[in-house]
């Protein structure tokens, strides 16, 4: 029997400005979910998440956010994390400025 | 207006000093998050959902031009052009980046402001009616003895652990702007022959376990005002819950303890007490109400009436007749500037709007400014021969909106746009919410009408006290919003009633504009509002129409 994997990636906010940003393998950040590494082993997932909790320095808050993969890039499970990847709705800030 | 002492400048700057040596060593690694996290709080620094967010205090709700300007330079130099104005008549910045709060904070220093917060089971900001010192039901200007509290309470010996975190409100007038029945202590001045003193309630409050304040005295002497407050406190601080946090408010203890025993504690401790309070205290009121001396009003002049005569521009009319309350002083009105254009985000106001209510509050207002817990500015001292130029230059601020006290005047707090707490959105159902209504140019025929939304059970934006509340929860995985009706936060408070399940986001305006459409067959005759067609009919109507389904299955 399979079971489909649940997908994973690590998130967290950049400690200066508190963006929200992506860990891509091995050990840069991204601010856009679909450039985020995508992952489905439980052991690279706490691995990932060692990894963030000790940039300390670099970033704060960082958690395991669940993903579902898709053609162009992996999306958010939760809208709490939708929310979290694309910015407010009242005004096009964060991410969505141009 | 309080002006600060030496002590308080010093104070301001040493934080400020200190913070930024703090954010160095964050940034540098020698702070850990955990380290740093109670220290930011404590200077307002909050990291929300997208960015940090800075809070930023405005003691009763008043400032003067220098402080609003300085407010949006703030915006411009350090964020994205806006504040929001929160119903706890705070400033948030919700972009600020971390290496820049400590020259915030300096900026903020420069006109005595600050973010500082009072953190911990203490008693916390007192806040006061923003219509205070100007109001014409006003008894007394409420804030000297909200500063008297505030000063008091700080550094108390006995009152730096509490069970809870303790909040006081205080009204000078009848009409209750303050919510006072919403807060540990409520304090609403009265007369007694002739003598000033004040209704004391306590026990109530809102988030998780809403509850209304029970009256405990019905009148305290201004003079015993300390010593009475000390014996509350101190009775909550022996009996008060300090094995549940979600137990511990005095208004579980008042619930749980019944306030005739609470009344007779306080009465006992109030005796011994008493004595030990030599009058000191109202010197130092004395000295207080100095420093919130009334402006020099200008004598009443013509055209006094004249600009409410029917010769006027329908335009400015409607903005008369919703967005001007009766100043104590002859000749005077106090102006509300609303916040709450349709479509626009509850609370927020642009750089170039605070630059311009800062340029209109000194060229018409006495130079002051107030917040209002409603999200809105108020002009308190406005003379009424002013009235037409002042419109006008809110007009070219785009800030001329009528719709103070209507259905489109919407509370919302942040919600899942920027709360990290958030359970929902609340701002996108507020603004639907206005923009529909007025496309159906109904607002002025529906009347008063509060409707007050929050984004969870912290209930921010006083949902529980709305005429109409909305609560945005999760539920299966979507965004919920439970409707509450015949909430009040005036002088009859009373808690919203649960009207039934949840409604989709998709849903949930479709709803409110069956409640309003229906209530508008409901109702008496055109001058019943809808809190008082609820009161007479009961829920049930009410209930029907926001779920018709139900009622033709039954
Ligand atoms: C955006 C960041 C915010 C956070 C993280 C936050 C957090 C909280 C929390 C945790 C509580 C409950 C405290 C308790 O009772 O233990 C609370 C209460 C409250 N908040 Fe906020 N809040 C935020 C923004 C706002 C805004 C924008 C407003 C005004 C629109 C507001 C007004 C209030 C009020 C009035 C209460 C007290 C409700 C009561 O009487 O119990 N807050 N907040
Ligand atoms: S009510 Fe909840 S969502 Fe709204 S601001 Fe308060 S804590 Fe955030």
């Amino acid at each position: 029997m399979s079971v489909t994997p649940i997908s994973k990636v690590v998130t967290a906010n950049d400690l200066r400005s508190g963006e929200v940003i992506y860990l891509r393998f091995p050990h840069s950040w991204t601010p856009e979910l679909s450039k985020a590494s995508v992952i489905t082993d439980d052991d690279l997932a706490q691995a990932g998440l060692a990894f963030a909790k000790g940039q300390a320095n670099v970033v704060v808050g960082a958690y395991l956010s669940d993903v579902v993969a898709e053609i162009d890039g992996p999306k958010a499970s939760h809208f709490r994390d939708t929310f979290r990847s694309t910015g407010p709705s009242n005004y096009r800030h964060g991410k969505q400025e141009i | 207006m309080y002006q600060y002492s030496n002590f308080d400048h010093e104070f301001v700057a040493q934080r400020v000093a200190q913070f930024r040596a703090q954010v160095a060593r964050r940034l540098d690694g020698s702070l850990s998050e955990e380290e740093f996290k109670p220290l930011r709080l404590m200077n307002g620094l909050y990291l929300q959902l997208h960015a940090y967010m800075l809070r930023v205090a405005i003691p009763y709700g008043t400032l003067n031009g220098r402080q609003m300007d300085q407010l949006a330079t703030i915006a411009e130099r350090w964020d994205k052009d806006y504040g929001h104005f929160t119903t706890r008549q705070n400033i948030q910045f919700n972009w600020p980046k971390l290496e820049d709060v400590p020259d915030i904070l300096q900026a903020l220093a420069d006109v005595e402001m600050h973010a500082i917060q009072t953190s911990g089971n203490t008693i916390r900001n007192v806040t006061a009616d923003h219509f205070a010192g100007a109001a014409a039901d006003e008894i007394a200007d409420p804030r000297p003895i909200a500063e008297l509290i505030r000063q008091w309470s700080t550094d108390h010996p006995e009152f730096q652990f509490l069970p809870r975190k303790f909040k006081i409100a205080v009204t000078g007038s009848p009409h209750d702007r303050a919510v006072t029945q919403a807060h540990d202590i409520g304090l609403r001045m009265t007369l007694q022959d002739g003598l000033r003193g004040f209704e004391v309630i306590v026990g109530g409050g809102l988030g998780r376990t809403p509850m209304i304040g029970k009256t405990l005295s019905p009148f305290v002497p201004l003079e015993d005002i300390l010593p009475y407050l000390e014996a509350v406190v101190s009775t909550y601080n022996l009996l008060g819950r300090r094995d549940n946090k979600y137990k511990a408010r005095i208004k579980i203890t008042t619930h749980e303890h019944g306030i005739d025993d609470i009344k007779h504690r306080v009465e006992t401790k109030f005796v011994k007490i008493k004595p030990l309070f030599t009058g000191e205290d109202m010197h130092i009121l004395k000295e207080i109400e100095r420093h919130f001396e009334p402006p020099n009003f200008k004598p009443a002049k013509p055209p006094v009436e004249a600009i409410s005569t029917t010769s006027q521009p329908p335009a400015f009319r409607a903005w008369l007749d919703t967005n001007i309350t009766p100043h104590k002083v002859p000749g005077y009105a106090i102006v509300s500037v609303s916040l709450k254009k349709p479509g626009a985000t509850p609370g927020d106001a642009s750089a170039a709007q605070m630059r311009a209510l800062a340029d209109i509050a000194r060229d018409f207002g006495h130079d002051e400014l107030r917040i209002s817990n409603e999200q809105n500015v108020i002009l308190p001292h406005v003379h009424r021969a002013d009235l037409p130029q002042v419109y006008h230059a809110l007009r070219q601020a785009d800030l001329a909106t009528a719709n103070i006290g209507l259905i489109s005047d919407i509370i919302a707090c942040p919600g899942m746009d920027y709360c990290a707490l958030a359970t929902a959105r609340s701002i996108p159902v507020a603004q639907q919410i206005a923009t529909r209504f007025h496309a159906l140019k109904l607002e002025h025929d529906i009347g008063p009408l509060k409707l007050k939304i929050s984004g969870c059970v912290n209930a921010c934006g006083h949902h529980h006290v709305g005429h109409i509340g909305i609560l945005g929860l999760e539920k299966a995985g979507v965004e919920s919003y439970q409707i509450t009706l015949g909430g009040d936060a005036g002088e009859e408070a009373e808690i919203g009633t649960h009207a039934g399940p949840g409604f989709g986001a998709d849903q949930i305006v479709p709803a409110i504009e069956r409640l309003i459409l229906g209530y508008l067959h409901l109702r008496a005759n055109e001058t019943e509002s809808f809190l008082e067609a609820y009161r007479r009919l009961g829920l049930a109507p009410f209930k029907a129409l926001l779920y018709p389904q139900e009622k033709k299955a039954a």
